[in-house]
C-alpha cells in the first residue's frame, strides 16, 4: 500500500515536472524555428526599404512601410487608450477605494472585457468606419487598436494600484489635497511601475495584433504621412507574403516574422526590467 | 489659489468617471453597433434557423453559419483537450514543488508566450505543426491530411491558450491556504495526496472557471488558427480534415464582403455571435470565481 503512494507520488511528480519543463522547450522551439528561418531571408534591405517594383514575385525591396505602420498604430493606439485608460484605472482607485462592491463589479466587467477576441474588435471597428464615412485608414486602424487595448491597460495598472495601502490615501487626505492631488501626486508615482507596465503591453498588444487592423488599417506599399491615408503593418504584411506561392517572398515572410518577434521580445524584456527599476524606489 | 485647485479636481474627477463609464459601456456600443448592421439579414431568416442551418450561398444569399460554428466548437475543445493537463500539471508543479529560482524564470516565459502575436504562432504551425499533422499524426491514425488541419488548429490554439490558462491556475492554487495542506500532511497524508485531496479540492471552482476562460479565449482566436486549419465549408468528424472556424470566416471575406448584397450583413452577424458567445461565456465563469471567492 504504501509503495503505491510512493509511486503515485513519484509518477505526478515527474509528469509535472515534464509538463513545467515543456512550456520553456515549447517557447524556445518557437522562437529559435522563426529566427532560425528567417534569419536566412533576413537582409538589411528589408528593414530600410519600402517594397519595390515586383516585391511581391521575389524584387528589390524591404518591409520599411509595415514596420513603420505598426509602430504608427501602435504609438497612436497607445497614446488613445493612455488618456482613456489612466484615468479610468485611477478613479477606480482614488474616488471608489471605500466601495468594494462597485470596485469589484468594475474590474469583473473590465475582465470580461479583456476576454472580447480582437476580431470582434476589428469588426466593430469596420461598421465605426462605415458610420462615421471614413476609408480603411490610419486613423481607422489607431481607434480600432485603442478600444482593443484599453481594457488590457486599465486592468494591468489598476493591479498595481490596487495594492498601494490605503494608509498612504488616508495620509495624504490628512495633508489637505484635493483627491486629483492624490491621484496625480502619489498614486501615480507611487504605481509608476504598473503605469510601465501597462503601457508597454498595450504597445505590444497593439504591435502584434494582426484580426483588428485587418478590416480597418488597409494595406500599402507607401509609408502613410497624413491620418487618413491607408497604412500597412506588420502582422499582415507576414500574413500576405506567406499566402504567397513564390518562395522568395514566403522566406520574407519569415525574415518579416523575425523582426516582429524581435520587437515583441524586446518590449516584453524591457517591460519585466523597467518596472523592476522604477518599483525600487516606492514607499513599502 | 483653493478654488482653481476645486475648479481642477471637479473637471480632472469628471473626466475620470466619463472614461470609466465609456469604458464599462464598450461591450454594449459594440454589440449595439454590430446588431444594427446585422439586421438586413433577420428580416430573411430567423436567428434560430441561421445558426442552425448548414447551407453556406452567400451568393444566392443563404447564409447557415452552423458548419462554423461547429468548427469552432470542435477546434475549441480539441484544444482544450490538448491543453487543459498540461496547464493543471504545471501549475501545480510550480506552486507546491518547484523551486524559487524556476519559478523566477517561468514567470518571463509565461509572460513571453502570451506575449507573442498571433501571427507568429501561425507562421511557427505553418513551419512546424503542419507537416507534423500531414507526416507523422495522421499516418498514426491511418488517415490521410493536408496537414491543413482541425487537427493542426486545435494544437496550435492550445499552446496559445496554456499561459492564459496556467497564469489563472496559478493564481487560484496561490490562494488555497498553507495550512489546510500542512494540516492534511500531519495526519500522515503523503504530498501528493495532500495535494490531490486538499489543494486541487478546495480551488475546484478556480480550476473550472480557468478552465471556462480558457475555452472562451481559443474560442475567439483568429489569425493563427485561420492559417493552419484549411478553410473548407464543411461539417467533419475527422480531426484531420480541415474546418471553417467562425473568427476565420470573417477575416478571410472581409474584401468581398461590401460586393455581395447582404455578404456584410452576415459577416457582421458572426462577429455578434461570437460576441454574445464569448461574453456568455466569461460572465458565467467570472460570476462563479467572484461568488466562491466571497464566500
Amino acid at each position: 500500500m504504501n509503495r503505491r503512494k510512493i509511486i503515485e507520488e513519484r509518477l505526478f511528480k515527474l509528469l509535472a515536472g515534464i509538463a513545467t519543463y515543456s512550456l520553456i522547450a515549447i517557447l524556445a522551439f518557437i522562437i529559435l524555428v522563426i529566427f532560425v528561418k528567417g534569419f536566412n531571408a533576413l537582409t538589411f534591405d528589408m528593414i530600410i526599404k519600402t517594397p519595390k517594383g515586383g516585391f511581391y514575385y521575389g524584387g528589390e525591396g524591404g518591409v520599411l512601410n509595415a514596420i513603420i505602420g505598426s509602430l504608427y498604430i501602435a504609438f497612436g493606439a497607445t497614446l488613445i487608450a493612455a488618456i482613456i485608460g489612466i484615468p479610468a484605472a485611477l478613479y477606480i482607485n482614488v474616488h471608489l477605494i471605500k466601495k468594494k462592491r462597485t470596485q469589484n463589479t468594475i474590474r469583473f466587467l473590465l475582465d470580461a472585457l479583456w476576454g472580447i477576441p480582437s476580431i470582434v474588435y476589428g469588426a466593430f471597428g469596420f461598421t465605426l468606419m462605415l458610420f462615421l464615412g471614413m476609408n480603411a485608414s490610419l486613423l481607422a486602424g489607431i481607434i480600432t487598436v485603442a478600444l482593443l487595448i484599453t481594457p488590457i491597460m486599465v486592468r494591468t495598472f489598476d493591479e498595481v494600484l490596487s495594492t498601494i495601502p490605503i494608509g498612504l490615501h488616508e495620509a495624504t487626505l490628512a495633508l489637505g489635497s484635493t483627491k486629483t492631488e492624490m491621484a496625480l501626486k502619489v498614486l501615480f508615482k507611487q504605481g509608476f511601475s504598473g503605469f510601465i507596465t501597462a503601457i508597454l503591453l498595450a504597445f505590444g498588444r497593439g504591435i502584434g495584433d494582426a484580426a483588428s487592423v485587418l478590416f480597418t488599417a488597409g494595406y500599402t506599399d507607401l509609408i502613410p504621412v497624413n491620418l487618413d491615408e491607408p497604412a500597412a503593418t506588420l502582422p499582415l504584411a507576414i500574413f500576405f507574403q506567406l499566402g504567397s506561392p513564390i518562395p522568395e517572398v514566403r522566406e520574407r515572410a519569415f525574415a518579416s516574422a523575425t523582426i516582429l518577434t524581435f520587437i515583441i521580445l524586446a518590449i516584453s524584456l524591457g517591460a519585466r526590467f523597467l518596472s523592476k527599476q522604477y518599483s525600487k524606489s516606492n514607499l513599502k | 489659489m483653493l478654488y482653481r485647485r476645486v475648479l481642477f479636481d471637479k473637471i480632472s474627477g469628471f473626466w475620470m468617471v466619463t472614461t470609466l463609464v465609456t469604458i464599462l459601456l464598450l461591450p454594449m456600443i459594440i454589440g449595439t453597433g454590430l446588431y444594427i448592421k446585422a439586421l438586413p439579414l433577420f428580416e430573411h431568416q430567423s436567428v434560430t434557423s441561421l445558426a442552425s442551418s448548414s447551407i453556406w450561398a452567400p451568393n444566392s444569399g443563404k447564409f447557415g453559419f452552423w458548419p462554423f460554428i461547429a468548427g469552432s466548437l470542435y477546434v475549441t475543445v480539441l484544444s482544450f483537450l490538448f491543453a487543459a493537463p498540461i496547464c493543471l500539471l504545471s501549475a501545480i508543479y510550480l506552486t507546491q514543488f518547484s523551486s524559487t529560482k524556476l519559478i523566477q524564470v517561468m514567470h518571463p516565459v509565461i509572460d513571453v508566450l502570451a506575449g507573442l502575436p498571433s501571427v507568429i504562432y501561425g507562421v511557427w504551425g505553418i513551419l512546424i505543426v503542419v507537416p507534423f499533422t500531414s507526416k507523422i499524426a495522421a499516418p498514426f491514425f491511418n488517415a490521410t491530411s493536408s496537414g491543413y488541419s482541425i487537427f493542426a488548429g486545435g494544437l496550435v490554439l492550445a499552446i496559445m491558450c496554456i499561459p492564459y490558462m496556467l497564469n489563472m491556475l496559478i493564481e487560484v492554487f496561490n490562494t488555497v491556504p498553507v495550512g489546510l495542506k500542512e494540516a492534511s500532511l500531519s495526519l500522515g497524508a503523503t504530498f501528493w495526496e495532500s495535494i490531490k485531496h486538499v489543494v486541487i479540492r478546495k480551488s475546484y471552482p478556480g480550476i473550472i472557471s480557468a478552465f471556462g476562460l480558457g475555452i472562451a479565449k481559443a474560442f475567439g482566436e483568429t489569425i493563427a488558427v485561420m492559417m493552419v486549419v484549411g478553410n473548407q465549408v464543411r461539417i467533419t468528424r475527422n480531426p484531420f480534415d480541415s474546418g471553417y472556424p467562425l473568427p476565420a470566416l470573417i477575416a478571410n471575406n472581409y474584401g468581398e464582403m461590401l460586393s455581395i448584397p447582404m455578404y456584410d450583413s452576415a459577416l457582421m452577424f458572426a462577429a455578434l455571435l461570437l460576441l454574445v458567445i464569448i461574453m456568455a461565456i466569461n460572465f458565467i465563469f467570472r460570476l462563479f470565481i467572484y461568488k466562491t471567492r466571497e464566500q
